[in-house]
C-alpha cells in the first residue's frame, strides 16, 4: 500500500521511556477485527491511554499536552511480540512518521519499513541524551534526515547516524513498496518455481 | 564447504539478491488466517491481482471464533465479517478454506503439520509470529505482516534481509515433571526476550533429540519469544514417521525423491554459527513466569528476582511487578490463581492434553478455579474422546471446549477478567494479553494441571 515518501523530518518527539513494549500493548488484539486499514491510530496503546471505563489516563505520555510530534522515541526492544502488522499502522494512522529505540524487534521493524514509518535505532547512550532533552524541553526538535541516515538533537546539536539498507532506503525516499519490485520480476520467479522441489 | 542446515534451506529458496539489500525468497507454502489477511486480499484486489499459487496456500479460521456453540452463527457482527471475509476470498481464489465447523479446522500451526502441509526443507509461513512452529520439521518457518501476507498471495515471494545463524544445544536428560515447554521457558529465561532478536535458531542437542515431533513444535513455536525469527530442529526418522501418509505429504515415488532432499538436511560438522549457547538439561526444572513477557520465568521452586540483580531496566521490572501484584523475592509456590487455560499453538495438541490428564486423573479441579480446555483442532478434540481423556477431565469437573486460538490472544469472548490470574499454557503474558487488566503465569500443561486442581501454583513434582 502506498505511503507519504520520507525525507527530512524535522519534529518535536513523544518519549516513552519503557522496555519491551510489545505489539499487544501498541494495538491490543481486540481491536484487529477489521476487513480494511482505517481508524487503528484512535486505538494506539489502547489499555496505555485509556481506562477501563474510557476516561483518558492522563499520566501516560500521549495524553500528556505537553508532547506532541511526529516521532516516538520508545525503549529498548520496541514492537516485540506478535508480527500484527496493524501495529505499525497504528503508529502510522495516530500520525508519528518515525520510531526510535535502541532496539527493535525484527518483525515490527519490517513491517514499520513496509507502512513508511521510518524506524531509527541508535545507541542506549544516544536514546538517553534524547530523553534527557525532551526533559529539558519538551518541544526539542529532533531532525531525522535520511538521504544522510543521521539523526539530531536540534539544541544540542548531537547528532548519531543510524543504518538501513539501501534497497529500503531508496523505497522510503520514493514511496515505493516491495510488490512494485516483486511484480516486476515475477517471471523469473515463475521459472525459479518450476525448478523447486517441494 | 560447511553449512549450517539453515543456510542450506534458505540458501536454495533464494530468487534473487539485491546488492545493498534484502533477498527475494521463494515461499513454498503459505498459512492465512482470517485477522491479517484480508487486508491483503483487498491489496490485491485494488492491484487486480490474483493469487499466484492458490495450491501452496491454505487458509484456516482460528484467531477470533467461538469456542462454544461453533455450530451456531458468530454472534460479535465484526468477527462474523472477518470470517466472511476469508471465505470469501478463498472462494474467489481457489484456496483451500477450513472455516468453522469443517473437519480439519483448527489452530493455524497445529493444522499445517496435522494435515502435513509442514515438511522438511520447505520455506513457510504465515502473517503470525508463532509460525516459527514449523521450525520442529526442519522447515524455514516465520511470522510476517500484513503487507508481506499480500506479497506472497501475488508473487510466492518476500523480501527478508538473511538473519544470523544461532545454535543453542541442550545436553542430558531432563528431569522428572520437565516438559519441553520448560525447557523453551528456561531458554528465554536465560537469553531474555530479546536476546535471539536478528538470529534463526537451530536447536541441537540430546535433549531437543528425544522429544517427540509435538514436543520440538513446543520449542519451536516459542522461538519467537526471545526475538528469534524462527526455530529449526535437523529432520529425522521421528519427522518422515510422522509426516509420511499424511494428506499432503507426497506419495510412493515422489516420497521417495523428497526424502533424497530431505536427508540432505542437517548442519555440516564444521559448520559455524554467529552465536552458540550450550546449556544442560538436568538443570531444568519446572518453569513459570511472574512477569509481564515470557523472558521472565523461573524454576518453580525459586523466588522471583530482585530488581537489583539484574542489568538496567529496573523502571521496566518494576512496572511489571507492579501489574502482577507480586513482589520481588516472593515465592511463586503457593500464589492462588482464578483461571487455568489449556491450549493455543504453543500446547494444545494430544500430548498436552494427556500430560494435563496424568495429573488431574483422581483429583478434582478446585472450586474456585474456572478452566477453559481448548483443543488445537477437531482432530486433537477427537483424540481426546477417543482415548477417553474426556471421561477422566470430565470426572474430575472439567469441561472441553471447542477447538481454536481462544483465550491465548482473547479475540473472542475467552477473555480473563482484569486483575485475576491465569496459569496459562499459552505463549504471552503481556499485560492484558488474555483480556485487559489480566494477570497471565505462563507454564506446561503439566504445571498447569497441578494449580487447576490445587488452586495455587503447584510443583506437579508434589503430585506424581
Amino acid at each position: 500500500m502506498a505511503y507519504d515518501k520520507f525525507n527530512t523530518l524535522k519534529s518535536s518527539a513523544v518519549p516513552l521511556p519503557i522496555e519491551n513494549v510489545d505489539t499487544d500493548q501498541i494495538i491490543p488484539a481486540r481491536f484487529l477485527k477489521a476487513t480494511e486499514r482505517v481508524g487503528f491510530g484512535d486505538n494506539l496503546f489502547r489499555d496505555w491511554r485509556y481506562n477501563q471505563d474510557n476516561s483518558l489516563k492522563t499520566e501516560f505520555p500521549l495524553n500528556d499536552s505537553r508532547y506532541s510530534g511526529k516521532v516516538l522515541v520508545g525503549g529498548k526492544n520496541f514492537g516485540s511480540g506478535s508480527s500484527r502488522e496493524h501495529a505499525a499502522w497504528a503508529v502510522y494512522d495516530y500520525g508519528f512518521r518515525c520510531v526510535v529505540s535502541s532496539f527493535f524487534a525484527d518483525i515490527f521493524r519490517n513491517n514499520c519499513l513496509n507502512v513508511g514509518v521510518l524506524p531509527v535505532q541508535v545507541s542506549a547512550a544516544f536514546l538517553e541524551e534524547i530523553y534527557t532533552a525532551i526533559e529539558k524541553d519538551t518541544n526539542t526538535q529532533l531532525i531525522i534526515d535520511l538521504p544522510t541516515q543521521t539523526i539530531t538533537i536540534e539544541a544540542t546539536g548531537t547528532s548519531e547516524s543510524f543504518d538501513i539498507n539501501s534497497y529500503k532506503k531508496d523505497n522510503m525516499l520514493n514511496g515505493f513498496d516491495d510488490i512494485d519490485y516483486l511484480m516486476n520480476i515475477k517471471e523469473q520467479i515463475g521459472e525459479f518455481a518450476k525448478n523447486t522441489p517441494l | 564447504m560447511s553449512n549450517t542446515l539453515f543456510d542450506k534451506v534458505w540458501d536454495s529458496h533464494v530468487v534473487q539478491q539485491i546488492e545493498g539489500g534484502p533477498d527475494v525468497l521463494f515461499i513454498d507454502r503459505h498459512l492465512v488466517h482470517e485477522v491479517t489477511s484480508p487486508v491483503a486480499f483487498l491489496g490485491l484486489k485494488n492491484r487486480g491481482v490474483e493469487v499466484m499459487s492458490p495450491e501452496r496456500t491454505f487458509a484456516t479460521a482460528d484467531h477470533n471464533t467461538p469456542t462454544i456453540n461453533q455450530h451456531l452463527p458468530v454472534e460479535d457482527p465484526l468477527s462474523a465479517n472477518q470470517l466472511k471475509a476469508l471465505e470469501e476470498n478463498a472462494a474467489a481464489h481457489g484456496i483451500s478454506y477450513w472455516g468453522l465447523g469443517h473437519e480439519k479446522n483448527g489452530i493455524v500451526h497445529v493444522v499445517g503439520p496435522e494435515y502435513g502441509i509442514t515438511q522438511p526443507g520447505a520455506t513457510i509461513v504465515c502473517g503470525d509470529s508463532h509460525t516459527s512452529t514449523h521450525g520442529a520439521f526442519g522447515a524455514i518457518a516465520f511470522g510476517i505482516g500484513t503487507s508481506e501476507v499480500e506479497m506472497v498471495l501475488s508473487t510466492q515471494c518476500i523480501m527478508q534481509p538473511k538473519p544470523k545463524t544461532m545454535r543453542i544445544t541442550v545436553n542430558g536428560t531432563l528431569g522428572r515433571g520437565v516438559t519441553p515447554k520448560d525447557v523453551a521457558l528456561f531458554i528465554i529465561a536465560q537469553l531474555s526476550t530479546s536476546g535471539a532478536t536478528g538470529y534463526f535458531v537451530e536447536y541441537a542437542g540430546d535433549v531437543f533429540k528425544s522429544l517427540s515431533m509435538e514436543g520440538r513444535m513446543t520449542v519451536c513455536n516459542l522461538s519467537i519469544e526471545m526475538g528469534a525469527r524462527g526455530g529449526i530442529i535437523a529432520p529425522d526418522e521421528k519427522t518422515f514417521e510422522y509426516i509420511k501418509d499424511r494428506e499432503f505429504t507426497p506419495k510412493g515415488a515422489a516420497w521417495d525423491k523428497a526424502m533424497n532432499y530431505w536427508s540432505t538436511l542437517k548442519t555440516d560438522d564444521g559448520a559455524s554459527f554467529d552465536k552458540e549457547y550450550t546449556f544442560e538439561g538436568s538443570t531444568i526444572e519446572p518453569m513459570i513466569t511472574y512477569g509481564t513477557n515470557p523472558g521472565m520465568g523461573m524454576g518453580i521452586s525459586g523466588g522471583i528476582p530482585m530488581a537489583d540483580s539484574l542489568e538496567g531496566g529496573v523502571a521496566t521490572y518494576k512496572k511489571s511487578l507492579d501489574y502482577m501484584g507480586y513482589k520481588e523475592g516472593d515465592s511463586m509456590i503457593g500464589k492462588k490463581i482464578d483461571f487455568v487455560f489449556l491450549g493455543s499453538c504453543t500446547n494444545g495438541r494430544i500430548e498436552d492434553f494427556r500430560a494435563f490428564t496424568e495429573i488431574i486423573d483422581g483429583r478434582k479441579k478446585a472450586d474456585h478455579v474456572t478452566a477453559w480446555l481448548v483443543p488445537g483442532s477437531h482432530k486433537v478434540l477427537n483424540a481426546i474422546k477417543d482415548e477417553g481423556l474426556l471421561d477422566i477431565l470430565e470426572t474430575a469437573g472439567f469441561e472441553l471446549r471447542e477447538p481454536g486460538c481462544s483465550a491465548c490472544l482473547a479475540m473472542n469472548d475467552d477473555k480473563i477478567p482484569a486483575g485475576k490470574y491465569a496459569v496459562s499454557t499459552s505463549n504471552r503474558n503481556f499485560e492484558g494479553r488474555q483480556g485487559p487488566g489480566s494477570r497471565t503465569l505462563l507454564a506446561s500443561p503439566t504445571v498447569a494441571a497441578a494449580a487447576a486442581v490445587m488452586g495455587v501454583v503447584t510443583d506437579p513434582r508434589s503430585l506424581v
